[in-house]
């Protein structure tokens, strides 16, 4: 069964037609790299799956683990299992990073009828997490990625990722902004991620980050939808001769 | 049309003391009865007096002020040094534990003002002569008691004194009151200003503060005004600083139906400086005002002041931050920085800032906005899982937290904290 289903997603932003009937399946323990050229909607695609507000469904479908996806409030996708890792994490001045952790994993323990975890048993439990990513703690005590580098705001997010174990994690252009040392730390985060319980979308620009979290589907979206399908040999192929050779494939088909 | 208001008020003013003290309360009410309420003063803009004019207010019987008072209703954690206590404008020896340092003096008023005394005669003689303190004047007629408070050149004070201003329940009365504390040459003083009422407070409390800071000498002040919806608070910070003087000021205003507070801080020490950070938070009808004006009087003169404002409901906020900087006073760095939230479309909040520099060679920067929630913010903590309503308050909460995250006293930090999230507007609450 598919963990997710997109069917024929029509979304617009500001009045402009962005995604134009993407369908998209996906089934738990796979990796789906979503690739395309700027202005394909591939950011579009992570903010509408996490509930982002100024993203208009006029048409299509989306349903996850059996349910409508659409219909649920951002903080609900969350406690169903959905993780947006973000192209632009947020500074939260005054908020402390643990406690916003805390705060974010006892809500969704609450929502699914889970007990919450005490302030000890949610220590250790970033000290297990900490321990499997080779991450420090320096992190924690300040506020969220108030300050923090572009290194450190996207080793947040997975930090963020492992600590909360959502069924689907999309990672809207994580390698963005990184360095290679960087980029290996967050490609490293994933793969320890990776399980036969949990999905990934991964969204990204360029055929770099797949070098690192291998997929086992890659797409290529433009204007709007998926115009391709195939293994992760196709990332290499456009690495290689880029995304013009795509429209040039479809312009030869049309 | 006469003010009720005054008339009320001036019916039976205190008697006797030192000819002095005499004199100034006759100055003073002869300047009331010429200017009245200031109902047209740029001062009082934001902040009309006209409904609180007709008002009349009974004077308070000063037994009353002996009432029995549970010291649980202005507890608070990570306090356990001095505690000073009026309630309805009388110091309370029975409510209050007096420090023990070496250095420190502290005296009720109404015992001080029997004797002569430098700086009780300036306290009285020399508050300015302006139309737009009408609530000053009335406290230089009308107060009986207060406190004195001096800390010796040279002496420190390590433990925060809490400074406890509570207001018993009932009719609607009024009290006025003055603290006075004096900071000698290399003192070291740190001070928790706690404004309290008990729930049926509807009172006009009339306080006035004038703090004297000597060279090289440090003072922190937390000031808490968590008084009852139903009251009114008037209230004037004044602080004076000499030579290498250090100001740290950390202000709340959370209660009363109408708080004015003005901030009044001369630097008139080369070298002194004065920090502040502030919040108001507002809600229902609450209508809260703060005046903050800091002039430079000296060269290398530093001012940092960073405010938050927060109104929800119908509630009304002002900030009002004039910085003078006086000719002469070169090398001043100044700045002002205000940020306010808006958490419901009847709610108003108007910052002005007002830069006024004589001098040349000055650094002055200020900033003020009037805004909503960051929608990234939010959408950021929802998407990790955590209710819009709980998301709402975290960021309204850490909005206001620039006054309090400095604090290095844990337990009296948390307190704060949680006096906070308390009075957060029901729009998030």
């Amino acid at each position: 069964m598919n963990m997710l289903t997109i069917e024929n997603l029509h979304v617009r932003v500001a009045g402009k037609e962005i995604l134009k009937g993407l369908s998209l399946e996906a089934k738990a323990g796979e990796v789906h790299a979503i690739m395309g050229p700027n202005g394909a909607g591939k950011s579009t695609l992570g903010n509408v799956l996490a509930g982002r507000e100024g993203y208009e469904v006029t048409q299509g479908t989306v349903t996850f683990d059996g349910q409508d996806l659409l219909a649920l409030e951002p903080e609900a996708r969350a406690a169903a299992g959905v993780f947006l890792a973000f192209q632009y994490p947020v500074e939260i001045p005054g908020v402390n990073n643990t406690y916003f952790l805390r705060t974010a994993l006892n809500a969704q323990r609450k929502a699914r009828g889970e007990p919450e975890l005490d302030s000890m048993q949610f220590l250790k439990l970033v000290r297990e997490k900490l321990a499997v990513l080779h991450l420090k703690d320096e992190l924690l005590h300040r506020a969220v990625n108030e300050g923090f580098s572009g290194g450190e705001k996207k080793r947040n997010e997975i930090f963020q990722l492992a600590l909360l174990e959502p069924k689907l994690a999309i990672l809207d252009e994580t390698d963005s902004g990184l360095d290679i040392d960087a980029l290996k730390m967050v490609a490293d985060g994933v793969n320890a991620m990776r399980a036969p319980d949990r999905a990934f979308l991964v969204i990204t620009h360029y055929q770099r980050l797949l070098d690192y979290i291998v997929p086992d589907f890659v797409h290529v979206l433009a204007d709007g939808r998926i115009v391709e399908s195939g293994d992760r040999s196709l990332a290499r192929r456009l690495e290689e001769q880029g995304y013009a050779w795509l429209a040039e494939r479809r312009a030869g088909a049309a | 049309m006469a003010e009720q208001l005054l008339e009320s008020m001036l019916q039976a003013p205190p008697t006797g003391g030192p000819a002095w003290l005499a004199h100034a309360r006759e100055r003073a009410r002869d300047a009331l009865l010429r200017d009245g309420l200031p109902l047209r003063d740029e001062a009082w803009k934001y902040t009309s007096l006209r409904a609180l004019a007709q008002r009349r207010f009974a004077t308070n019987d000063p037994a009353g002020a002996y009432a029995a008072v549970d010291p649980q209703a202005f507890a608070m954690p990570g306090l356990e040094g001095a505690r000073l206590v009026l309630v309805d404008g009388v110091f309370r020896a029975d409510l209050s534990r007096l420090p023990t340092e070496a250095g420190v003096e502290v005296r009720s008023l109404g015992d001080a003002l029997a004797s002569v005394d430098g700086l009780l005669r300036g306290a009285f003689e020399d508050e300015p002569d302006d139309p737009g303190l009408a609530f000053v004047r009335l406290n230089t007629v009308l107060a009986r008691d207060g406190l004195v408070l001096r800390v010796a050149a040279g002496a420190r004070v390590d433990l925060p004194v809490h400074l406890v201003a509570f207001a018993t329940g009932g009719a609607a009365r009024a009290w006025h009151a003055r603290i006075l504390v004096e900071l000698g040459d290399g003192a070291t003083l740190t001070l928790v200003e706690h404004h309290a009422g008990a729930a049926d407070d509807a009172q006009l409390g009339n306080l006035v503060c004038r703090h004297r800071l000597g060279s090289g000498a440090r003072l922190d002040v937390l000031q808490v005004q968590d008084a009852p919806e139903s009251s009114i608070r008037i209230r004037r910070s004044a602080f004076a600083l000499a030579a290498d003087a250090q100001l740290n000021l950390r202000t709340l205003e959370l209660g009363a139906a109408l708080a004015r507070h003005d901030i009044a801080v001369e630097l008139g020490g080369e070298c002194a400086r004065f920090a502040s950070r502030g919040v108001f938070v507002g809600r229902g009808r609450q209508h809260q005002d703060t005046h903050l004006g800091v002039r430079h009087a000296a060269r290398d003169t530093a001012c940092d002041l960073v405010w938050r404002g927060v109104a929800g409901d119908r509630a009304r906020g002002v900030l009002h931050g004039a910085i003078t900087v006086e000719a002469g006073a070169d090398g001043t760095d100044a700045s002002l920085d205000t940020k306010n939230l808006l958490l419901s479309s009847q709610a108003e909040i108007d910052a002005q800032p007002v830069l006024e520099i004589l001098a040349d060679e000055v650094k002055a920067a200020h900033g003020a906005t009037v805004g909503q929630l960051d929608a990234q913010a939010l959408f950021y903590l929802r998407s990790r899982g955590i209710p819009e309503a709980h998301a709402r308050a975290l960021l309204t909460l850490a909005f206001c937290r620039i006054a309090i995250d400095s604090l290095t006293n844990v337990a009296l930090r948390e307190h704060v904290d949680r006096m906070l999230l308390r009075h957060l507007p029901a729009e998030i609450a």
